[in-house]
């Protein structure tokens, strides 16, 4: 989750290095002197006067608990890079850090470079794959919202098709691939449809447990206030099924990220999972290593984005 | 003598379980009268908050009749307006909000949008909230929110106000403010009220009659006490009524000597 912040902040180690030790230091110096005051006379107010530090001493202590959060993802982080330079010590295929860094340098330096068809820079193949994620996600969210409504309004339409998504959900997506080719006849729709048929399954299951768990209190409030169809939906039903829709979409939108990648090396053209496919033709093992990271920190982005929307409509924990 | 708004003849309620069928309620024959306050009192699970629901017309009883103005309960309405005992604001609506939904639904087609928040603000000043109307639920404490649900309730202008255990989640002392404040509104109001509760202290403050019900399953009406002291009442000058301690004592009386739970 806190990747991002670390991978942007690379004085972070040298920082914690200097006052993580100072901050173990204090907390350990103050405890017992705490505890000492509550022991001796309760009824002395001792710990007033240590609270109104100055306010430098109350920076350090946010500074000190901003460190302590920071400080783990970015080891983690470094130690992941060593292991990843230890391995590559050795020789074999797989370029070291210093060699994808060198790489990500010269790719990084022109992005958006058009040579022909099939030779783009990389920021076309990453906004290429989102486009298709966008089209295929946005299609399911348009069919898949109303039906997970419907599913969780009517009984006997959730049982009807409950068995029939139970069979199709598990599939996985590459097996829908064929039938889009076959439906569309090339290979873009072939890939949307296939973002398509993989992202809408959360979308509707979410959004249709979301409208069965709307609270019962709810519903009676709109009963005896006789509301109209249309009022109970805006002010009530909407409402009190928005979180579990934005999760449904977050799902799906994690889901879309991943097939996206398989589907485009399959049908080829311009897109971050055909360019991997490509880099590994052209034995550019770095590249695809960049891409991995590339591929990360997007879905990591569309994952917060959607965690922060999330929260927004978060009413009971607010 | 005072019209009967609700008539209850010979109600039953029954439920389909998955152990069976089983009988809540049963032979219950009760009117309530314009202008009163009942309450209903009993052990938990006897049936109140079943008994409640029918008068509300949340749900349909399985023997018997039931009448509002003479006429049959054939669901809920706005006229039988309902505080629920957890509050059940919409916590994605400021309190203003919540109330206005229901404001809206009731005057919306006679009234223009200026008398409409009209309306809203009297009812929200009603129960001394005038000051929290751009407040969400989250923001507000459990009386305030009990108390926009009882303005939500008297914006409606009901008939009958129906309650179940409105002040049973809150401490003691919030819950003797609301109940000042709400024999207050009612007396200012003239509303009917059919209050469900498990306080005897409460049930006698504010009723003018005291339905007892006996203990569930099957549970019947089994006495009813008439509270005759004169209004408005202070809670201070009854704590030492020797008639308001008769009251109690009579309640207590049939809930733990009478109705002492055996299996409890
Ligand atoms: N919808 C229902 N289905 C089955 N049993 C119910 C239902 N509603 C209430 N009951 C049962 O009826 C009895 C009375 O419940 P209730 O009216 O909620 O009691 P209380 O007096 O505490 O409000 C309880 O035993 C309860 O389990
Ligand atoms: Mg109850």
């Amino acid at each position: 989750m806190n990747t991002i912040v670390m991978a942007s902040s690379p004085t972070g180690p040298d920082a914690g290095a200097g006052s993580g030790p100072t901050g173990a230091g204090r907390t350990r110096s103050e405890a017992p002197r705490a505890g000492a005051a509550t022991g001796k006379a309760a009824v002395q107010a001792a710990p007033a006067p240590e609270r109104t530090e100055p306010i430098t001493a109350r920076f350090e202590t946010a500074l000190q608990a901003g460190l302590r959060a920071v400080l783990p993802p970015v080891v983690g982080m470094l130690l992941l890079i060593a292991v990843w330079h230890l391995a590559t010590l050795g020789g074999g295929g797989i370029p070291s850090p210093g060699q994808t860094w060198q790489a990500a340098l010269v790719l990084f330096a022109d992005p958006f470079y058009v040579a022909g068809p099939n030779d783009q820079g990389i920021g076309w193949n990453v906004l290429a794959s989102l486009q298709r994620v966008g089209i295929g996600f946005g299609i399911a969210a348009l069919v898949g919202i109303p039906a997970g409504f419907m599913l969780g309004r009517f009984a006997l339409l959730a049982q009807m098709l409950n068995p029939v998504i139970s069979l199709l959900r598990p599939v996985s997506p590459l097996a829908w691939l064929p039938i889009g080719l076959l439906v569309f006849q090339r290979a873009d729709p072939a890939a949307t449809w296939t973002i398509f048929i993989c992202s809408i399954w959360p979308m509707i299951l979410n959004t249709a447990q979301g409208v069965t768990r709307v609270p019962q209190d709810y519903l009676n409030v709109a009963r005896v206030l006789k509301l109209a169809e249309w009022k109970v939906f805006t002010k009530i039903l909407f409402p009190a099924v928005l979180p579990y829709m934005l999760t449904g979409i977050r799902l799906s939108i994690g889901t879309a990220w991943l097939v996206i990648v398989a589907a485009e090396m399959l049908t080829g053209g311009v897109g971050i999972g055909f360019w991997v496919w490509d880099e590994w033709n052209n034995l550019k093992v770095e590249h695809i290593i960049i891409a991995i990271f590339v591929i990360g920190i997007v879905g990591l982005i569309l994952e917060q984005t959607l965690m922060l929307v999330a929260r927004r409509f978060n009413y009971e924990s607010r | 003598m005072s019209k009967k708004i609700v008539q209850i003849e010979g109600v039953g309620q029954t439920f389909d379980t998955k152990s069976g069928r089983f009988t809540a309620l049963r032979d219950i024959h009760l009117d309530i009268l314009e202008g009163e306050c009942v309450s209903l009192i009993g052990h938990s699970g006897c049936g109140k908050s079943t008994l409640l629901n029918l008068i509300a017309g949340l749900t349909t009883p399985t023997q018997g009749v039931m009448l509002c103005d003479g006429r049959e309960i054939a669901g809920p309405g706005p006229e039988r307006a309902v505080v629920f005992q957890n509050h059940s604001l919409l916590p994605w609506l400021t309190c203003f909000d919540n109330v206005y939904l229901a404001v809206e639904r009731v005057f919306g087609a006679r009234e223009g949008k200026a008398k409409l928040k009209q309306r809203t603000h009297d009812a929200l000043a009603l129960v001394g909230l005038a000051h929290a109307e751009t407040k969400f639920p989250h923001e507000i404490s459990g009386g305030m929110k009990q108390r926009v649900g009882i303005a939500r309730a008297l914006s409606m202008a009901p008939r009958i106000l129906l309650m179940d255990e409105p002040f049973g989640a809150l401490d003691a002392l919030t819950r003797a403010n609301l109940q000042d404040e709400l024999m207050k509104i009612l007396a200012a109001t003239g509303a009917t009220v059919v209050m469900v509760t498990h306080d005897v202290d409460e049930a006698v403050l504010l009723s003018d009659r005291v339905v007892m019900l006996t203990n569930g399953p099957a549970a019947t009406i089994g006495e009813i006490l008439e509270v005759r002291l004169d209004r408005p009442r202070e809670r201070l000058a009854l704590a030492h009524d020797r008639q308001f301690a008769e009251y109690r004592a009579a309640i207590m009386e049939f809930l733990y000597q009478k109705q002492l739970r055996s299996a409890a």
